[in-house]
This record gives C-alpha cells, sequence and structure tokens, in this order.
C-alpha cells in the first residue's frame, strides 16, 4: 500500500491547463467515483480548486498507481492527452505525498501562503468523498490529521493574521484604482465561496453597495440578503454594469460571460470613470481583450498571483514555524501509518503462539485424563507462561523499534522468526519512501 | 545677500530632486525623511530671497520673467509641501521638485531686471502673480497627469514595482488634475484680464497678438474646451491626463516667448 499524489497546482501549470482539468463541483462524486473504479486505487480523494487539481490515493502498487492516476486526469477533458499533461504533474509518494498534503491544507502551498479558503477546500474535498465512500482507514486518518495540522498552524503561527487570499488582493488591487471604496458599488457576478469571500473583504474595507447576480434567482436573492445588497436578474446583469465600479466574477460558466463590447459601454455610460474588473473563475468568464479598453482594469486569477506573490516575503518567516510544524506532525503520521504495520504483525504473533501452546496442551492433556480440573489448569498456565516469556522480548522490542529508521527490518525478521508469512505490504512503503519520490523530469512514460 | 540665499535654494533642490528621484526606485522611510526635510529647508531659504529681493530689489513695480519663474517655483513646493502634509504622499515630490528645479534654473538663466512690460500700472504685478498662480495650477494638474498615466500603464501592464506601490489611487489622481484646473483656470483668466488691462494702459490696446499674447489665448481655450469637456462629457481619467498635459506644453511655450522676449529686450 502506498499513500500517493498526483497532480498540478498554480506552481506547475497555467490558468489555460488548470481550467480545463478542473472538476466542477457538481461532477466530483461522479469523477471520484471513476477515480476509485480503478485497479489498484484503494482511496482517493480530489482536490480541485482554481489553484490545483490533485488526487490523493492509497495504490496497491506505486508504478500502475502513478499511471491510473494520470489516465484519469487526463480522462477530465478530452482536449487533453496524458502527455501533454507530464509536464506540468507532480508524483509524491510516502511522507513526500503527506508532507505535500498538509502544507496544501496549512496554506504553504497556496497563491498567497496563509490564506484561509484552502483548508474549507480540503474539508469540502474529504466530506465529498466521505459522502461517496471513496476513503478509508488511512486516508480518513491522514486528511483529518491535515485539517488538524491547518488549524493548529492557524492558531500558532501569525500567519493566518498576516493572510491575504487571492480575493483580498483584489481589494488591495481596488484601493489603487480608488482611493475611497465607501462610495463604490461591487456587482458580484456567481454565488461561489470565492464571490462570497471577496464581498466580505469589500465590505470589510468599506463598500457599502452590493448587487448580485447568479444564475438561480434564488441564490441571488440570498446572498443579497446576506449583504443588504441587491439581486439583479442574470440576464440582465450586463447593463447593470455601468452602475458597478467593480465587478468581481466568479462563476463555474465554462465561456466568456462579459465581452470587450460589454464593458466599452459601461466605460462609455460611467463618462469614462474607472472600472476594475476581477476575473476569479477558471476557466475565465471574462474576456481577456477587456485588458485593451480604457480606464477599464481587468485582472484575472494569474493577475493576483502575480500581486500576492511579492507579498510573500513578509509571511516567509510565518511560514518557516510552520513548516516546523509540519514536519512535527508528518512524523507523528508516519508513527501512526508503522504502528499500522506493526500491530498486524503482533496480532499474528499472538495467534500463532497460541494456537502452538493450544495444540500441544491438548496433545498432552489427553493422555492424562485422570487429572483432576485444578492440576489441568496448571498444566495450561505451565504453557502460556512459557510461550508468553518467549515471545515477551520480542513483542517490546517489534514496539519500541518500528518507530525507529530500522522499523521495518525488525518486524520483517519477527515475521521470518516466527514463520508468520508474508509482511503487511505497507512496510514497502515505508523502506522505499525517499527512493520512490519523483519529479516529472524521471517518470518514465 | 538674495542672490545667495536664491544659489543654496538652488542647490537644495537639486539635492531633493536626486534625493526624489532615487525615491522612486527605493522602498526607503529615511530617503524620504532626508528628501522631505531638504526641501523644506529650501523652501525656507527661497521664502528668505524672494523676501529680501522684494524689499530691496531694485524693481519693486516692476516684476520680471526671473522673479515670476522663482515665484513659480515657490507656489509648486509650497503646493507639495500642502499636499504631502494633508495626504503623505511623497512620490508627489518626485515629479513637482524635478520641476520646481527646472523653473528655478531657467530663472537663473535670465535677466534678472528686465520688466516684461513697461511698468505702468501697479496691476503689472497682479498679472503676473494670478497668471503664475493659474500656471502653478496646471502644473500640478501636468504632474498629476503624468503620474495618471504611470499608474494607468503599471495595473494595465501588471507591473507591480516599487513605483506602482507609492503612486496613489487612480481616481485621486484624477481628482488632483481636476482641483488644479478648477483652480488654475479662472486664476489664469483673471491674469489674462489684468495683462489686458496693463496692455490697455501701456500701449493703449488690450491685445496686440504677438506671438506669446496669441499662445496664452490659444493656451486659455485649450483649457477651457478640456474643463468643459471633463464636467460635461466625462472627458477624464486618461483623456484628461492627456490633455492637461498637451495643455502644459502650451503653457511652457508661452512662457519661452515670454522669455525669448525679454532676452531680446536685453540684447
Amino acid at each position: 500500500m502506498h499513500i500517493v499524489v498526483v497532480g498540478l497546482s498554480h506552481k506547475t501549470a497555467p490558468v489555460e491547463i488548470r481550467e480545463k482539468l478542473a472538476v466542477p463541483e457538481s461532477r466530483l462524486g461522479e469523477a471520484l467515483t471513476r477515480l476509485c473504479a480503478y485497479q489498484g486505487i484503494k482511496e482517493g480523494i480530489l482536490l480541485s480548486t482554481c489553484n490545483r487539481v490533485e488526487v490523493y490515493a492509497v495504490v496497491e502498487d506505486l508504478e500502475t498507481g502513478y499511471g491510473r492516476i494520470q489516465e484519469f486526469l487526463a480522462d477530465a477533458h478530452l482536449s487533453v492527452s496524458s502527455e501533454q499533461l507530464t509536464p506540468h504533474l507532480y508524483w509524491q509518494t510516502g511522507d513526500r505525498a503527506i508532507t505535500h498534503l498538509f502544507r496544501v491544507a496549512c496554506s504553504l502551498d497556496s497563491m498567497v501562503v496563509g490564506e484561509s479558503q484552502i483548508l474549507g477546500q480540503v474539508k469540502d474535498a474529504f466530506e465529498t468523498a466521505l459522502t461517496h465512500k471513496t476513503t478509508g482507514l488511512i486516508l480518513n486518518k491522514v486528511v483529518k490529521k491535515a485539517i488538524s495540522v491547518a488549524k493548529r498552524v492557524r492558531t500558532n503561527t501569525r500567519i493566518a493574521e498576516t493572510a491575504v487570499s487571492v480575493s483580498y488582493a483584489a481589494v488591495e488591487l481596488a484601493k489603487k484604482i480608488f482611493s475611497d471604496l465607501r462610495d463604490k458599488t461591487v456587482l458580484l457576478v456567481g454565488a461561489g465561496e470565492m464571490a462570497k469571500l471577496a464581498a466580505r473583504h469589500f465590505m470589510a474595507a468599506g463598500v457599502r453597495h452590493v448587487l448580485v447576480t447568479t444564475r438561480t434567482p434564488q441564490h441571488a436573492v440570498a446572498l443579497a440578503d446576506q449583504f443588504n445588497g441587491t439581486a439583479v436578474p442574470f440576464e440582465q446583469f450586463r447593463d447593470e454594469m455601468a452602475t458597478a465600479d467593480i465587478v468581481l466574477v466568479s462563476t463555474g460558466a465554462a465561456h466568456y460571460l462579459v465581452g470587450s463590447d460589454d464593458v466599452q459601454r459601461a466605460v462609455k455610460q460611467r463618462m469614462n470613470r474607472p472600472m476594475f474588473l476581477i476575473d476569479i473563475s477558471v476557466p475565465r468568464n471574462i474576456d481577456p481583450a477587456v485588458r485593451h479598453v480604457d480606464n477599464a482594469f481587468l485582472f484575472d486569477i494569474d493577475d493576483l498571483k502575480c500581486r500576492v506573490e511579492q507579498n510573500r516575503g513578509e509571511r516567509l518567516q510565518e511560514a518557516e514555524r510552520a513548516e516546523h510544524m509540519v514536519i512535527e506532525e508528518v512524523a507523528a503520521v508516519r508513527q501512526w501509518l508503522q504502528t499500522l504495520e506493526v500491530t498486524p504483525t503482533i496480532v499474528a504473533l499472538r495467534g500463532r503462539v497460541e494456537n502452538i501452546k493450544r495444540a500441544e496442551v491438548e496433545k498432552v492433556l489427553a493422555r492424562l485424563a485422570h487429572l483432576p480440573p485444578q492440576e489441568r489448569a496448571l498444566v495450561e498456565a505451565m504453557a502460556s507462561s512459557i510461550v508468553n516469556k518467549l515471545i515477551h522480548n520480542t513483542m517490546v522490542t517489534l514496539k519500541s523499534e518500528v518507530t525507529t529508521a530500522d522499523g521495518a527490518a525488525f518486524v520483517e525478521a519477527a515475521r521470518r522468526f516466527f514463520n508468520l508469512g508474508e509482511a503487511c505490504p505497507i512496510t514497502d512503503e515505508i523502506e522505499s519512501d525517499e527512493s520512490t519520490t519523483r519529479t516529472s523530469v524521471n517518470k518514465p512514460r | 545677500m538674495a542672490a545667495v540665499f536664491f544659489m543654496v535654494t538652488m542647490a537644495l533642490y537639486f539635492a531633493a530632486t536626486v534625493s526624489f528621484l532615487a525615491l522612486l526606485l527605493r522602498r526607503a522611510d529615511a530617503l524620504s525623511t532626508f528628501s522631505l526635510t531638504i526641501t523644506a529647508v529650501g523652501f525656507a531659504t527661497h521664502t528668505v530671497a524672494l523676501v529680501m529681493r522684494m524689499l530691496t530689489g531694485p524693481g519693486a513695480s516692476t516684476p520680471s520673467i526671473h522673479e515670476a519663474l522663482s515665484f513659480f517655483s515657490w507656489m509648486l513646493i509650497l503646493v507639495f509641501l500642502a499636499v504631502e502634509f494633508r495626504h503623505r504622499l511623497h512620490v508627489l515630490g518626485s515629479f513637482i521638485v524635478p520641476l520646481a528645479l527646472v523653473s528655478l534654473v531657467s530663472a537663473a538663466a535670465l535677466p534678472e531686471t528686465v520688466p516684461t512690460l513697461q511698468p505702468v500700472f501697479r496691476t503689472l504685478w497682479v498679472h503676473v502673480t494670478l497668471s503664475m498662480l493659474g500656471t502653478v495650477g496646471f502644473a500640478v494638474a501636468f504632474v498629476a497627469g503624468v503620474m495618471y498615466l504611470i499608474q494607468d500603464g503599471l495595473l494595465k501592464s501588471k507591473r507591480f514595482n516599487v513605483l506602482y506601490s507609492k503612486l496613489p489611487a487612480l481616481d485621486f489622481l484624477d481628482d488632483l488634475n481636476q482641483q488644479s484646473i478648477v483652480l488654475g483656470f479662472p486664476l489664469l483668466t483673471l491674469g489674462i484680464i489684468t495683462g489686458a488691462i496693463s496692455g490697455e494702459f501701456a500701449r493703449g490696446t488690450y491685445v496686440n497678438w504677438n506671438p506669446e499674447q496669441t499662445w496664452a489665448l490659444v493656451t486659455w481655450l485649450f483649457y477651457f474646451c478640456v474643463l468643459v469637456g471633463r464636467l460635461t462629457v466625462g472627458w477624464r481619467a486618461k483623456r484628461a491626463a492627456y490633455l492637461t498635459i498637451i495643455g502644459f506644453a502650451g503653457v511652457v511655450l508661452t512662457l519661452v516667448g515670454v522669455a525669448i522676449k525679454s532676452f531680446g529686450s536685453v540684447s
């Protein structure tokens, strides 16, 4: 058994690739079921956000496991072949995979280090996997741990205090266009988590008037209530755009909702007052040609990335502390995984000696049929005592050595000495942990 | 004595210009404090130089282009310090202080005593002062326009450099541009009217259509259109920035015309 992660993120793939692979929330369940239908994939969880598409899985065999997951990712979009994906993918296993998940959950791998959305997204991905029963013993433990590590990092470092999410970066940018946000109007297109968060940031920055539109009118009304805003019918939002100073688009639509002409018209109606358009949807919803419209300022998710990367330095110190916590917690999970593999050995050992003892005691007692029950018990006790003393030291050593680097060797030795059969498969992973971590460079086809 | 203060001022403005230009590229609080301090000291010596000249100068009733430019430079720094005091906008200094230095150096290069017009009437002072105040307004509008275009360009090209972080919000710059013109335009209008009245007294005609007068009127008309266009049909933001830069070029040409004439009358 191996824990693996295969995926791509904003660090390895441009938005053009990510938007193709992104799995919409509505199709997550179906995708998970498809993932776990592959042979050799025991457990799986799919994390799909605007910045990353990652599969965490427990696979039987490393090589085929990697291949299957890559196939699965390529299957998500017809125009992407498995070969095209290769340069953008990363593959990790064992400790590295767990570390990766922890770093992602702690927002150490995010565009904006310390942003808070990713934890929610990890939780959601986990919930979905639980609903579709695609996780098991190992991933359940590891993902739960990831969530608790993220919480620990959040409370014990200042990483969250100074954090800015992509949507907060949008507010920062807005302040370079509008000196005072209080009399500005925000138009939210789409009621996704991102949109809600951005709305909250803008309101915290002083915006009082919010227009909301979504494809489902009920959503828009509910969201508008939440923000003391006004719901706008989806069909009309392009006409309402002129009244908005800040247009924030975050929908799941697969095409451009706002074109260059729409913005040109809005700017004209606004008598050339500047307009700030933020497209945080992947796939993008605002035509990139809007960039060429005078007095309209369009930023997509990669632009925001560029902006926020500069702030990273300031957060580096806190991130450093978080990294240490991650290392600690990964060690704790590794221990757990190792006890997971020693437990069956101990159980098997106990079972084996118990069987031998029972067989021998029965043989002897059959010949000593005349013995009174009290003395029969004495014989039995003696047998128990001998086997227990014989295996006692082995058990103690196994339990204490399992967390060390040689732990796997001890387990293997115990199994051989007591003829317990094949070692628990997860042992391989611990041994080969470092050597099997690969990057796209040395990945064989 | 006034000349000594004048030279000291020029040296200080030069140092401030260098330091303010360095501030465009660096993030350093110490440097901005230093720049501001030199500018403030320079402003003080400049004030002393101007006052001394007014009290002791030979042509107390006959302002020269030298004095006009020196006054212009002084007013620019005053406006900068006022805006700086209110908005903590160090970066404005990086644009205004060099302009003040250029105008002070031009003043130094021009004859000190030759009057722009025959000193016939006290309104000549009023004319020069008002025109120069109007010009200060247009100069600030010009600076705001340049800053606007730079910030606009940085935002459009997504270059989030030091300059981006220092420049204020676009609408602030647009407002500064508008306010400067709204204040500068009536002042220039009054300046032109008093100039015409002075002309009437000096020559018997309000306007004699010499090149710099013609330019001044063309410039005035241009700013009139800019102001009306802004208030009615939305010539704001980028367009306003471009227009005020063109307009200021007209202002500079007029001043050059005046300077050449006064140079000519020397030789």
